[in-house]
């Protein structure tokens, strides 16, 4: 698994405290793990912070698996 | 009207993280007083305070994960993380945890702050200003509003009846008690989760507090002879933090369910000054009738009070006006009474004073001890004639008991609450 991938994971299980296990590439963030809507906006802040970038409202809202996530990262990193 | 017992408790102090621990290191003469670490008091002229100490939960500590999930903890203010680990010793107290559905219709909350979430609104104006808007969290305004300690009650339990906070500055703990048996009185509901929850130990919270020369200045080297109520050295209030939540019930709900009840709330009264933002009026007449409406309500006379939990903040101005006014409500009884303020140990909780110090009033009629005023050595002018349990607790039997709020803005609330003796 890339690098990218583990740590987008790991802010994950931190900020939704979830189980490791359940957050698979094509979790989503709603759906599958829990989130609230305050919640994936204090996601994609995380992953802005963890990664240096700035992740736009259009991009954030597109932003709704965990796949799509690290595809974002990997690409605007 | 309906009558309205008492089936829970539930307490955070900087004594202890629950109501036992605090009732007996309070009758034991402990202070929770001590430096202030939740910020940097360089500069500062007070740097004291009543911290809840944190730790693991045990030796009374309070350790968040007991009450609260780590993902949850973050997305609110310390005042909401203490109002619901006081409900959820009060509701479990009281054997409320999981009621029918048309039970939870029935049940509301009421827990309110003086303040609610200054120190989170401090750190995110700084977060504003140094690093812009997306930096803000998206929880911030829903972990630092008031009404979010209620709303958060509510939705952990399905509490489903009326969701309300009062914001009465240091009356807020009264008021919420007081309004929320009125809800009941009145058939709008059964139950009633409600009382107080202050966190405002923070940089912002002092400084304003200091330059509004409220806080005691006199005592940083020696910090638990700071809040000393009626006494000559008194220089100013010491501030605390924590929550006091009780379950407040029907009384035929109560003995339906066979619930164990630990005293009727009985009176209630309030009153405006009508004076100054900050000042008491100086004839203490807010105050008095705040007590003489209290008592009318509960059909008693001052002759009937054991004891009566001061709001005794320990300023120069407030304590002797109050005391002038329980004085002239008392009359011929104020050598028969005892008056103590509970301030002296656990410093003022703002918003959770009034809550927090009616439960030390029911604590006193289930077991028949006052809390002492600590440091209380050489009166103050004009606070002669009424005992003030100083120094040490006192074994007496109290079948009633007054507990008195005033607040910023000239606002003020008293509450009795007598024995339930099975009628």
């Amino acid at each position: 698994m890339s690098e990218i991938a583990d740590k987008v994971k790991k802010i994950v299980v931190e900020h939704l405290g979830v189980d490791e296990d359940k957050v698979t590439d094509t979790a989503s963030f709603i759906d599958d793990l829990g989130a609230d809507s305050l919640d994936t906006v204090e996601l994609v802040m995380a992953f802005e912070e963890e990664f240096g970038i700035e992740i736009p409202d259009d991009a954030a809202e597109k932003i709704q698996t965990v796949k799509d996530a690290i595809d974002f990262i990997s690409a605007n990193s | 009207m309906r009558r309205v017992v008492v089936t829970g408790l539930g307490m955070v102090s900087p004594l202890s993280d629950s109501v036992d621990g605090t009732w007996k290191r309070l009758i034991e003469g402990h202070s929770g007083a001590g430096p202030v670490t939740l910020f940097d008091t360089e500069g500062f002229p007070c740097k004291i305070g009543c911290e809840v100490k944190l730790g693991d939960g045990s030796g009374d500590t309070f350790n968040a994960d007991e009450w609260m999930l780590p993902k949850e903890q973050r997305r609110v203010d310390n005042f909401i993380l203490f109002g619901v680990a006081a409900a959820i010793q009060a509701v479990r107290d009281s054997g409320w945890e999981e009621p029918g559905e048309e039970e939870c219709l029935r049940t509301g909350v009421m827990i309110g702050a003086g303040i609610g979430g200054l120190r989170w609104i401090s750190d995110t104006s700084i977060v504003l200003h140094e690093r812009g808007v997306r930096k803000v969290s998206p929880h911030f305004i829903a972990g630092s509003i008031i009404n979010l300690a209620s709303g958060n009650v509510s939705i952990k339990y399905g509490f489903k009846g009326p969701n309300h906070a009062a914001v009465t500055a240091c009356s807020t703990g009264a008021h919420s008690i007081g309004d929320a048996a009125r809800i009941i009185a009145l058939d709008d509901a059964d139950v009633m989760v409600a009382g107080g929850a202050e966190a405002s130990i923070c940089g912002i919270g002092y400084a304003g507090f200091c330059q509004a020369k409220a806080l005691s200045t006199h005592y940083n080297d020696d910090p638990t002879a700071a809040s000393r109520p009626w006494d000559k050295g008194h220089d100013g209030f010491v501030m605390g933090e924590g929550a006091g939540v009780v379950v407040l019930e029907e009384l035929e709900h109560a003995k339906k369910r066979g619930a164990k009840i630990y005293a009727e709330v009985v009176g209630y009264g309030m009153s405006g000054d009508g004076y100054h933002v900050t000042a008491p009026a100086p004839d203490g007449n807010g105050g008095y009738r705040a007590m003489e409406a209290a008592l009318k309500r509960a059909g008693m006379t001052a002759g009937d009070l054991d004891y009566i939990n001061a709001h005794g903040t320990s300023t120069p101005v407030g304590d002797p006006i109050e005391f002038g006014a329980v004085k002239r409500l008392l009359g011929e009884h104020a050598s028969k009474i005892a008056m103590s303020s509970t301030k002296s140990s656990i410093g003022h909780l703002l918003g959770a004073a009034g809550a927090v110090e009616a439960i030390f009033c029911i604590k006193s009629i289930t077991d028949n001890v006052v809390p002492p005023t600590l440091n209380l050595h050489e009166r103050a002018e004009g606070c002669d004639g009424i005992d003030l349990v100083a120094l040490e607790a006192q074994e007496r039997q109290v079948k009633a008991a007054l507990s008195n709020s005033f607040g910023f803005g000239g606002t003020n609330a008293s509450l009795v609450m007598r024995e339930y003796n099975g009628d």
